[in-house]
């Protein structure tokens, strides 16, 4: 057994650190001597050093001799004997102990030129994190108390957009959130900066922060032409992806450039990767490497192709689509009144083949509405104001579609719009938010108006779902609220709080909202709180309403105005102005 | 302290967080039900002000409780039946002002609260939640009474040091090997009997001797030390009457008897470093390190909780706040209780001076010379990186030649990564305890901003 293993191997006895003298030598031969007897026992294995000396030189010999067995040298005496020379060691090895050598200094943190939060964000950054860590409230239900885990991202984009950086002493715990949380990453990384980079270069629990990033864990500037020469050439596939992005958001043409000049050289899955991050900054100037990309070996990458030039309405490949399409639909010019009929393609030539039109239908659909489909959504949506004589996408939305067609054109109509981002089609595809969904002239599904909605101004936005929820309730707006811009402009803010008002009084549980209710939490405008506050009390409970519900639906209305008040804490501490009245940070 | 000195709390920045008051909470019942009533839904007529806090809370059934929080002790006062102390509707209270900075605005006590707070502040004591064990336990009723009991206590401690003392020589005599095969349960009868002779000093010692054979390598140097300083505790106890009265002192309290806070009263400005529990299956310990900013003092406060309760006592690590504590007597006189009144003071505030880490290890060194048995020193490191060394983290002089290996638990713990990132290479002020172990930092200040005061525990 290695005796000489004492506790505090990095620390430096005294006696070890001054001359080398034969008396420190004895010390530590003495301790050892000390160790083994105690080890292996004084019955068994005397103390030779203690020989001939027990009692004298120990503290107090005296109290020894109290032992009745008396006379001479124990047993008992040479035990106590190596306790007293063992703890007149360990004090005095304790009171000599000096400093170890110190270990290489680390590499200093970068600096980090933001500002930093003021005090009471910075808090409030705290509380977050450490609400994250906390246990959640007792099965289903929630409580009055605002949920901090779900305030985290928004608090992290408001500070992150006014310029802040993270406070050092957060940086672990931010780290830790980053890392549970995947959703989080972008906007906590951005705001630990490079000392939170620096930090998770240290732990390897937070290599993920490192992933995606050049051994430096820093890009070139793209205006560095040979640091972004020589990254593109040798990097590996993450940083090239990244240089990529970064070059093609600053200059879309040197993107290109760079993109086009190893193209040729670039295996299948790659050039997927690298034509998916043309999408940033598309325009006309990448229409000829779009259109050359058409005769890709590989097939997703002439899917993607396709599909980028089915946003550019003025390309050659939009033109081509909008002659395709045009032959399958138009008006009916033998009926009495304005009717469009369809006439699906007969076979998918290789013409259109090579336009990313995919030839096999999935399981279950037919090949000439398959096609038909593809055709549609690719063609530029102008092409059809002219095909039906001038008139507006609300009319031709409106026109009788003839033999069951309607329902694959407004479909391939949608996925048009959405993908060419035209406001007027969504519109007039959206129909009115009051008409019941089933019997709209556009869509009823809600993902499709989801998706519309999202191509709208931001306003109309609001306005359209605000008229949706007054007309339909809560039941179906999830996914229509989840696109609208936060925090949500009126008239929404009030048509949803009418709505909860509504559900409440019909007696509805509150379990059922708890999703808009969720929404509503993050997404509400601070100010609606005032309109809350005479929701929050508890009501008499009456009969035909569900037993208990009262009490939960005034905590879920407690809930809610609290986290509001918070949100709008949250702002006020991060823009710095003036504090609220009475406010305690 | 003269009412008059109470100053208003929102001025001076000071507020309880969520978790500090949680820590209040004497109960996860209490915890839960507290968190509930965090929210201003229940809440009307609520205020701050004059170090005090309060508002009326409307329970279930129409009936209402008004509830107020003294936060200089902490003391509380409600309406409601509930006999835990602080009851849920306080703890909703200090949650709703520590979450929620709209809810409770600055504002003149109405006269029940003024009423409350006068009466408390001038009786001093009232209900003051004093943690069990500590403060002045006032008159003893029968003075022969309670002599006659220290002497059979005192007795009963001999007996089991005696015994003890023959436990060790046994165990020397069969040598420590035997000790890893005879395993925990031996260690934790003889701490037993330690218990029953009235002896905790000895039963805590003892209970440790048992876990170092589990410990990994090295054990036998540390089981050997660790014998020999309980060796030496029990032989000084045996020969109290024949010590120096300091040293006397000590001993009594390293046997575990409770010596009386009977030092001077010390006024200071006093800065709280650094608080924190070690827990057992038995008790909750707090331990809140101050430092006097004008005498320069460093010393700690202990508080109790029974098993899985928060100990009463809570300060905002960082705040500064004017009191009064009173050293316990003894070598290192570093224990203290605090005073009837802490009131934060809106003053700047800079860490305590330190030294090298040389100079700290010179520190621990003479403490031992007072104090055998001790494990570490408080300290204050300046301009000091943290480095990584083959054996783990240390706390090295910013000159890169000397450094303090960090003890096994600190390199463990988050906080160690907060040091690192309020350092990021750059030297800084760390507080902490230095003892043979290494060294447990457990605040620190960086050149930035050198009035916060982060915790590292």
């Amino acid at each position: 057994m290695n005796t000489r293993a004492t506790t505090s191997a990095p620390y430096t006895a005294s006696s070890d650190s001054g001359s080398t003298s034969s008396g420190t030598d004895d010390s530590a031969r003495v301790w050892e001597e000390l160790v083994t007897s105690a080890l292996l026992g004084t019955d068994r294995r005397p103390p030779t050093v203690l020989a001939g000396t027990t009692g004298a030189g120990t503290t107090d010999a005296g109290t020894t001799g109290a032992d009745p067995a008396g006379a001479g040298t124990t047993g008992a005496d040479l035990a106590g004997a190596l306790l007293d020379a063992a703890v007149l060691h360990t004090v005095r090895r304790r009171a000599g102990l000096r400093p170890g050598p110190a270990a290489p200094p680390l590499e200093p943190a970068p600096e980090d030129p933001r500002r930093p939060l003021p005090e009471a964000a910075r808090r409030r950054l705290d509380q977050l994190l450490a609400g994250r860590a906390a246990p959640s409230p007792a099965a289903g239900r929630r409580g009055a108390v605002p949920d901090l885990a779900e305030l985290l991202p928004q608090w992290l984009t408001l500070a992150n957009e006014r310029g802040y950086k993270a406070p050092p002493a957060a940086l672990p715990a931010l780290l830790d959130a980053a890392r549970a949380r995947t959703d989080l990453r972008p906007q906590a990384l951005r705001l630990a900066g490079p000392r939170g980079l620096w930090l998770a270069g240290l732990n390897p629990e937070w290599r993920f922060a490192l992933r995606g990033r050049g051994a430096a864990g820093r890009l070139p500037s793209p205006e560095d032409v040979q640091g972004v020469r020589a990254l593109w050439d040798e990097g590996l596939f993450a940083e090239r992806v990244a240089l990529l992005a970064a070059v093609r958001s600053g200059d879309a043409a040197a993107g290109l450039a760079l993109l086009a000049s190893t193209w040729t050289a670039e295996r299948a899955e790659d050039r997927l990767m690298f034509l998916d991050s043309l999408r940033t900054g598309l325009s006309d100037a990448d229409e000829e490497f779009l259109e050359a990309a058409l005769a890709d070996r590989s097939r997703n990458v002439r899917a993607t192709a396709a599909e980028l030039l089915a946003a550019l309405p003025a390309s050659a490949f939009a033109g081509r689509m909008a002659g395709r399409a045009a032959t399958c639909v138009g008006l009916d010019r033998t009926a009495e009144s304005p009717v469009i009929s369809v006439e699906a393609p007969h076979e998918c030539d290789a013409a259109m083949e090579r336009d990313g039109v995919v030839p096999t239908p999935p399981a279950g659909r037919g090949e000439r509405s398959w096609w038909l489909g593809q055709l549609v959504e690719a063609a530029p949506l102008a092409c059809w104001i002219g095909r039906f004589g001038g008139r507006t996408p609300e009319e031709i939305v409106a026109l009788p579609v003839a033999d069951d067609w309607q329902g694959e054109l407004h479909a391939a109509w949608c996925r048009a719009a959405v993908r060419q981002r035209d406001a007027s089609w969504s519109r007039a595809l959206l129909g009115a938010p009051a008409v019941p969904p089933a019997t709209g002239p556009g869509t009823s599904s809600l993902a499709e108006r989801a998706q519309l909605l999202a191509t709208l101004p931001a306003d109309e936005r609001a306005h359209w779902v605000a008229a949706f929820v007054a007309a339909h309730g809560l039941s179906e707006a999830f996914q229509l609220l989840g696109v609208c811009a936060v925090p949500w402009a009126e008239p929404l803010g009030a048509a949803v709080i009418d709505a909860l008002d509504i559900a409440r009084d019909a007696g509805s549980y509150p379990w059922s909202f708890s999703g808009v209710m969720g929404l509503a939490e993050r997404c509400l405008a601070p100010e609606a709180a005032r309109h809350l506050d005479s929701l929050t009390a508890l009501p008499d409970e009456e009969e035909d309403t569900a037993p208990g519900a009262g009490g939960y639906w005034s905590e879920a209305f407690q809930r809610l105005v609290a986290t509001l008040r918070l949100r709008a804490a949250m702002r006020a501490e991060l823009d710095g102005g003036p504090r609220p009245a009475g406010a305690t940070v | 302290m003269p009412a008059s000195t109470v100053v208003d709390m929102n001025a001076m920045g000071v507020r309880w967080t969520a978790e500090q008051v949680l820590a209040l909470a004497p109960d996860d019942a209490s915890r839960r039900a507290g968190s509930e009533l965090g929210t201003a839904g229940p809440w009307s007529g609520t205020g701050r002000g004059e170090g005090a806090v309060w508002g009326v809370c409307g329970g279930s059934g129409g009936r209402s409780y008004e509830t107020a929080v003294d936060l200089t002790a902490p003391a509380y006062t409600c309406g409601c039946p509930s006999r835990k102390l602080p009851c849920k509707h306080a703890l909703g209270l200090l949650l709703l002002q520590a979450s929620d900075v709209t809810a409770v605005t600055d504002d003149t006590p109405p006269e029940w609260v003024a009423l409350w707070l006068a009466k408390r502040r001038e009786e001093g004591a009232g209900s003051v939640t004093r943690p069990a064990g500590t403060g002045t336990s006032g008159t003893v009723a029968d003075p022969e009474a309670a002599r006659r009991r220290a002497e059979r206590r005192a007795a009963r401690i001999t007996a089991g040091a005696q015994e003890l003392e023959q436990r060790l020589t046994d165990l020397l005599r069969g040598g420590l090997a035997t000790a890893e095969q005879s395993g925990y349960g031996l260690w934790e009868e003889t701490a037993a009997r330690m218990v029953d002779a009235q002896a905790p000093g000895l039963a805590g010692r003892v209970r440790e001797l048992g876990a170092i054979p589990g410990s990994g390598p090295g054990w036998p140097v540390r089981l050997l030390e660790e014998c020999a300083l309980t060796h030496l505790l029990d032989r000084a106890w045996l020969a109290a009457d024949r010590l120096p009265a300091g040293f006397a002192t000590t001993v009594r309290t390293r046997v575990g008897l409770t010596v009386p806070a009977d030092g001077v009263p010390v006024r200071d400005h006093w800065l709280v470093l650094a608080q924190y529990d070690t827990a057992d299956a038995r008790l909750t310990t707090r331990r809140v390190w101050l430092h006097g900013v004008t005498t320069g003092r460093t010393a700690f406060l202990l508080s109790f909780g029974a098993a899985g309760r928060a100990p009463g006592l809570a300060l905002p690590v960082g705040a500064l706040l004017d009191g009064e504590l009173t050293p316990h007597a003894g070598a290192a006189r570093l224990r203290a209780e605090p005073g009837e009144h802490f009131v934060p003071v809106d003053a700047p505030v800079s860490p305590p001076p330190g030294g090298p880490v040389g100079a700290a290890l010179d520190a621990y060194g003479r403490a031992l010379s007072e104090d055998p048995w001790l494990e570490s020193w408080p300290v204050t490191l300046r301009q000091v990186v943290p480095a990584r060394a083959e054996y783990g983290w240390q706390l090295a002089d910013a000159d890169g030649r000397e450094a303090l290996p960090l003890t096994p638990a600190a390199q463990n713990r988050p906080g160690l990564w907060r040091l690192v990132a309020l350092s990021g290479g750059a030297p800084l002020t760390v507080f902490g305890e230095c003892g043979h172990r290494g060294f447990t930092p457990l605040a620190a200040w960086s050149a930035e901003a050198p009035a916060e005061t982060v915790p590292l525990i």
